[in-house]
């Protein structure tokens, strides 16, 4: 074995490192905006789920330009609110719905909520919801769509950072998801109560509760609790315009 | 002069026969179980694993080969280590820029590739005393059995633990009705380990090389 000189082990050490980290930081520079524009696009994507407006994406010859001509298309508006209930002007929803982690942070009276609007001549407007909350492994996310009453669901969209395959992971399944359109968030005397997923499986007419998944308890509870700590915060907005 | 050794002489095909097989990095040499038990649930992400750890040890296997006669004995683990991880970032950020829903169902796996022994195995084991071109054939053998083992364990596990084939249903509605229900634990990394063992079985009984003497 040829023996090195300490001094040639340092020097070899340092230009290794130093040729490594040129390169990782060329390349994570490059590849950025691809990320990130990647990353919007899912958002949108998901936005679009939680109303069904994902028709023919599945045969759009460029996936990511479709997508966002749909959204551009078919969500008609956005904007932002307080917990009061009362509309914040200057602030843009998609960027809070990006960054709704740092958004959530804030205390309650300074965070911005943010309203996507699917308007729809059919169906009347629907109002979509950024949530986020936390996993049993990692972050959960999702998008309520909530129909023009402001109570009842109109579709819902999950997705997970790490879930347990195949049993917490199950949130982002139709069979999951189904079950919570036609939900209420209000109770008949008009006080919040958000939806419940419900171990054993829900009562057919419980307007509140969704089965759970079983062996996903965990993850599920985090969901109910996601779904209360996000929604929670939109009550008085909904209830205003409700009257 | 001594005559130059054709590319795909006997002993280079060896090299990418060999892992195949006979030398099977899971099954014979039983690296890399890790991997195989965490991301074999579904067959679409063990492909794009398969073909990650493909790319990122035929290359590091190169550098290394290339390097081979500069890089001090004494941190030459984390030289390797350096070059693994280096490739296996430019994987995950490249799956991140251009496959995005892969690189989400992967998620931390990518990362993982780095502590996989397999790789670490070669690269001590092979790219250190071998020349670039036998080192690139041995980390695409070595990488294919690897894959190849991958791949034949999630056939397995999501055709019994979520009756699909690459996300396809394959077993038919009425199979249900009639009482048929997935298995959850084919979902659960404890039955990978059991696939494994049971190709270990069948290979073993097939193969006389790798019966051992008592």
């Amino acid at each position: 074995m040829k023996n090195f000189s300490n001094l040639y082990i340092f020097s070899f050490a340092s230009v290794l490192v130093i040729i490594v980290a040129t390169l990782l930081s060329f390349v994570a520079e490059q590849l950025k905006p691809l990320q990130e524009r990647n990353v919007e696009i899912e958002k949108k994507l998901d936005i679009l789920r939680s109303v069904d407006m994902t028709a023919g994406i599945e045969e759009a010859e460029n996936r990511s330009t479709f997508i966002e001509e749909l959204f551009a298309n078919n969500i008609s508006e956005s904007f932002v609110v307080n917990s009061k209930g009362e509309l914040i002007d200057g602030r843009d929803a998609f960027a809070i719905a990006k960054e709704l982690k740092a958004e959530m942070q804030m205390p309650l009276e300074e965070r911005g909520l943010p309203i996507f609007v699917a308007s729809d001549p059919e169906a009347g407007n629907r109002y979509i919801v950024p949530v986020l909350g936390k996993g049993l492994w990692g972050p959960i996310w999702g998008y309520i769509a909530i129909n023009d009453d402001y109570n009842t669901l109109s579709g819902t969209v999950f997705a997970h950072a790490a879930e347990t395959p195949g049993l917490g992971s199950e949130i982002n399944t139709d069979k999951f998801m189904d079950p919570f359109k036609g939900k209420k968030l209000f109770d008949e005397s008009g006080n919040f109560v958000s939806v419940t997923v419900v171990k054993g499986g829900a009562e057919p007419n419980d307007p509140h509760g969704v089965d759970a998944i079983s062996g996903g308890t965990i993850t599920c509870k985090a969901l109910e609790k996601m779904l209360w700590d996000c929604l929670n915060p939109y009550v008085n907005y909904f209830k205003k315009q409700m009257n | 002069m001594s005559e130059k050794e054709p590319l795909f002489s006997p002993k280079n095909l060896k090299l990418l026969k060999e892992p195949l097989n006979d030398n099977n990095p899971i099954t014979v040499q039983v690296l890399g179980i890790c991997a195989a038990l965490a991301i074999t649930v579904q067959i679409k992400p063990s492909i794009v694993m398969a073909l990650s750890v493909l790319a990122v040890l035929s290359i590091s296997n190169v550098v290394i080969s290339l390097l081979r006669k500069l890089i001090p004995p004494r941190i030459r683990i984390i030289v390797q280590l350096v070059v693994i991880a280096t490739m296996v970032i430019l994987v995950d950020q490249i799956l991140q820029a251009y496959a995005f829903e892969v690189s989400k169902q992967l998620s931390v796996f990518v990362g993982l590739i780095i502590t996989n022994c397999l790789i670490m195995g070669r690269l001590e084991g092979f790219a250190m005393a071998n020349k670039p071109w036998p080192a690139f054939l041995d980390g695409l053998g070595n990488a294919a059995g690897f894959g190849m083992m991958l791949i034949i364990v999630a056939f397995f596990r999501e055709l019994l633990g979520s009756g699909t084939i690459y996300g396809y249903q394959v077993i038919p509605e009425s199979f249900y009705d009639a009482g048929y229900a997935n298995n959850g634990l084919m979902i659960l990394p404890p039955m990978a380990l059991v696939v494994v063992g049971i190709i270990i079985w069948i290979q073993r009984g097939r193969n006389r090389k790798l019966i051992e003497e008592n």
